[in-house]
């Protein structure tokens, strides 16, 4: 096991050097210009003697490789930089908001996670019923659907309809206090969104995983013993059916990512999201790179993550695989 | 027993409903709203930056800083930090301001002239990442006499020059111990202002507190906050919902509150302009008779109508037709008869298509504006649907500034622009030809001689009459020879709570600044008992 984590974490190393090098150089190919984005409307009449001193000032006038070169090494000496969006050191702008993003997406995947795999063994109990084939359409009907338009849909139901939730920010709008009680209340809405959109897969990957495995020998086996219905079905077939879950944990991080990043504009959640945007649209590097490594960090170690569980679920299947 | 756990369940579950519903009823009024000394407004914008040095604030009205002037509601400037208008000496060349005394900032440290040469000189270093330093142009030097006495000495005589000292000024003993352009004072800012910064959770909402020791008064709303909400719908949606007691809307969404009985609607006048630039460096849009028959045959009422759904005005310049900048008599009626005599007796006869040709040239050109920009594009294709009554093609294309800008010298662009403040803001810039390409200056090259010379004249002189003067020369003639199209000044629109009286706004410029709107003067209020 321990050998797996450090033959990923070996692994990460080149895969990160190459990110960061990939976003330096699209950023550079790409059309935007970070002078005109740095100076915003007051562009529009600054004299062009203005905007080439910001450009020196920036330094966004050297080559790719050289800026890419001083990045990485004075990130590799733990200074991220500074953005030039924001302007302010890019680990004061993440730090400022990372939390509110993970906080958010963790809520909004340990739901999917809970509730996508209670309706999957619910829905694969009777393949056919009624409850399965609700369950089922619910999820493909839920696939299709954007995260921003189920976030404004349940703003305008919970928030206007109903009333009984607030549909934006991480507090009431006047206080200046954070408290838990009004996070969480603040939280409902956005973690909920973003579960919904991510419960079709959980769903289905359950409903299928264990609708297979009350098919085989061992669960056959088990009830023609006389076990009871609720020890086959948690005992042998969810932990059996689940292991298809595990590998799909991994792989949704990245979904979960962008699912995100509307969320919390519909929401106006102070996470990473609109500082991301503006990053990637107003060639800001240091950002750019800072928040592409910590995205690549996350799918990769979602992907770990995956593969443990998957070795801890199953013996048979080795660490060394 | 059945029957009484069935009666116990039917007690917990209304328990439970009357407990959903009286939540229902809180829960978005603890948004604070409700207190009169509190308001809360939905923003558009969220600026990058909230120190002065680097731009926040620079045209006046910025909540935490005061400028040594200020606007009052009528845009005529008023002493803030400084105790009066400023004495101009040597032909607009030197500017010398007495300071109020016993101003302090929101820290308890005393402001001095240092601070305002320090506020300056900062500004205008070339370290310091200011995209506006454009403006202060024509600085030379900045002194401070004593602790009381600050005097500006200009490069060449600048009339307008007292309108650029509403900008904000910066406390040294904070501002001058970190980096200019990261420090924590670009998100931690510390002023003289009626407010103090409380809280900015960027991407959500900025709080501020009554600076209780204002030199100008403690204000009444002592909580104010703006939730920074991009979104337009979702920005009506959280008012419907009472989360917030203001917000900007485009006008199709501000239309619904006119007959709510809660809430009052603003319309800001603005210098807030739509234009079309016709390039010099194009042989169809820089040909004087083309301009001037598209002068003509633009149906900007029907632009003010259908697009700004009456929320607006037509716009002949710059200056709006309601400023006394205005140069009677040079309104261009919409005369499509008139518009096709001019080309016909030009010599652009109507060939293929109805496409009018003149030696051998077709009557086109493309007409760019910025992709996403919905007010934009409506601009645009209404022209191009006027273009083409009176027989000349434009070809309307989106894309960024990037894409459009080395485009401009040739090709056409739906711009905006707008600066109350003073007609030598916008015109020069606009007009003046030796600007021409310089960034976005002079977008269209405009080069008329005349012109010139009437926007030296006028930025150099001090006289009223004489600056009239020169401004409706150049308002004469963009009628005779127009470099520009201009469509429409757009009305900026506010719904806000009756709560707090009625209210005013300023005349707006075309940026929607954080304190634009009918809370550029939220210190003031005086909300209803």
């Amino acid at each position: 096991m321990a050998r797996l984590v450090a033959r990923r974490a070996l692994f990460a190393v080149p895969v990160l050097l190459l990110v960061t090098f990939g976003v330096f150089a699209i950023a550079a190919a790409s059309p935007f210009d970070p002078v005109k984005a740095y100076a915003g409307t007051a562009g529009l009449t600054a004299s062009q003697e203005n905007l080439d001193q910001l450009r020196a000032n920036l330094g966004v006038d050297r080559p790719l490789t050289a800026r890419w070169w001083d990045w990485l090494t004075s990130a590799l000496t733990g200074d991220f930089g500074d953005s030039s969006t924001l302007r302010q050191p890019v680990a004061d702008a993440i730090g400022e908001r990372i939390g509110w993003s993970v906080l958010l997406a963790a809520t909004a995947f340990v739901v999917a996670i809970l509730l996508g795999t209670a309706l999957g063994v619910l829905a694969a109990r009777r393949p056919g019923g009624w409850l399965d084939r609700a369950v089922t359409s619910l999820a493909y009907t839920l696939e299709a659907a954007p995260p921003f338009w189920l976030g404004l849909l349940a703003v305008w139901f919970f928030a206007l309809k109903l009333g009984v939730l607030p549909s934006g920010g991480l507090t009431d709008t006047a206080s200046s206090t954070v408290t838990a009680g009004q996070v969480a209340s603040h939280l409902v809405l956005p973690a909920g969104v973003l579960a919904v959109s991510q419960l079709p897969w959980f769903v289905l990957y359950v409903r299928q995983g264990v609708g297979d495995a009350l098919g085989d020998d061992p669960v056959r086996g088990a009830r023609a013993r006389g076990l009871a219905e609720r020890t086959v079905l948690l005992g042998h077939a969810l932990r059996s059916g689940m292991l298809p879950v595990l590998t799909l944990i991994g792989s949704r991080v990245p979904e979960l990512i962008t699912g995100a990043l509307l969320v919390e504009t519909v929401f106006s959640w102070p996470g990473i999201a609109a500082a991301t945007v503006q990053a990637a649209t107003s060639v800001d590097f240091p950002l750019l790179a800072a928040l592409t490594v910590l995205a690549t960090a996350a799918v990769l170690l979602g992907n770990l993550v995956a593969d443990l569980l998957y070795g801890l679920a199953d013996p048979r299947v080795g660490f060394d695989g | 027993m059945r029957a009484r756990s069935i009666r116990g369940a039917g007690a917990t579950a209304t328990a439970a409903a009357i407990a959903v519903a009286a939540s229902a009823c809180s829960a978005p009024g603890d948004g604070g709203s409700d207190a009169k000394d509190s308001a809360v407004v939905g923003i558009a914008y969220e600026p990058e930056t909230l120190s002065p040095l680097l731009g926040y604030g620079k045209d006046g009205n910025s909540k935490i800083f005061d400028g040594l002037l200020t606007h009052d509601a009528d845009m005529k400037l008023k002493p803030a930090l400084a105790a009066a208008l400023p004495k101009v000496a040597d032909d607009a060349k030197t500017y010398t301001y007495k300071l109020r005394k016993g101003v302090k900032f929101s820290d308890g440290k005393p402001f001095s002239a240092k601070d305002v040469v320090f506020t300056y000189e900062t500004i205008l270093d070339k370290k310091t990442n200011n995209a506006s330093k454009t403006e202060l142009d024509a600085v030379k030097s900045v002194e401070a006499k004593g602790d009381d006495t600050v005097v500006f000495h200009l490069k060449y005589p600048y009339a307008p020059f007292a309108e650029r000292t509403v900008l904000p000024i910066a406390p040294e003993h904070v501002a001058g111990k970190q980096d200019v352009n990261t420090g924590t004072f670009t998100t931690k800012p510390v002023g003289t202002g009626p407010y103090k910064l409380v809280k900015w959770s960027k991407g959500e909402k900025l709080t501020f507190k009554a600076n209780p020791d204002y030199w100008g008064g403690a204000p009444k709303v002592k909580n104010f906050t703006m939730a920074i909400i991009k979104d337009d719908d979702i920005r009506a949606t959280r008012l419907d919902a009472g989360e917030l007691d203001g917000a900007i809307l485009p006008p199709n969404l501000a239309k619904k509150y006119k007959s709510d009985s809660g809430r009052n609607t603003y319309a800001a006048k603005t210098f807030d302009y739509r234009v079309v630039t016709l390039p010099t460096g194009n042989k169809v849009a820089g040909d004087t008779d083309i301009r001037r028959a598209l002068d003509v045959g633009v149906d900007r009422k029907a632009m003010v109508d259908s697009i700004l759904y009456g929320e607006g005005k037509e716009a002949y310049g710059p200056v709006p037709t309601d400023s006394p900048w205005f140069t009677k008599g040079t309104e261009r009626t919409f005369d499509a008869a008139k518009a096709k005599k001019i080309l016909d007796d030009a010599g652009w006869k109507p060939g293929k298509d109805g496409i009018r040709e003149k030696d051998g040239v077709q009557a086109e050109f493309p007409l760019w504006y910025l992709s996403g920009d919905k007010l934009r594009q409506d601009h645009a294709l209404a022209y191009a649907s006027d273009a083409k009554k009176i027989g000349i093609k434009v070809e309307v294309q989106s894309g960024t500034w990037e894409v459009i800008q080395p485009r401009m010298p040739k090709d056409a662009v739906l711009a905006g622009g707008g600066s109350p403040a003073d007609p030598d803001f916008d015109q020069y810039t606009l007009l003046k030809s030796s600007l021409a390409g310089d960034g976005f200056n002079n977008m269209a090259h405009y080069d008329n001689p005349k012109v010139d010379k009437a926007l030296e004249e006028a930025r150099k002189s001090g006289d009223h009459a004489k600056r009239q003067a020169a401004y409706d020369t150049i308002q004469r003639e963009l009628v005779k020879n127009p470099g520009y199209t201009f469509l429409t000044h757009i009305d900026h629109l506010y719904v806000v709570d009756k709560k707090f009286g009625d209210l005013s706004t300023q005349v707006e410029p075309h940026d929607h600044g954080l304190a634009s709107g009918p809370w550029w003067n939220v210190e003031d209020w005086q909300p209803k008992k």
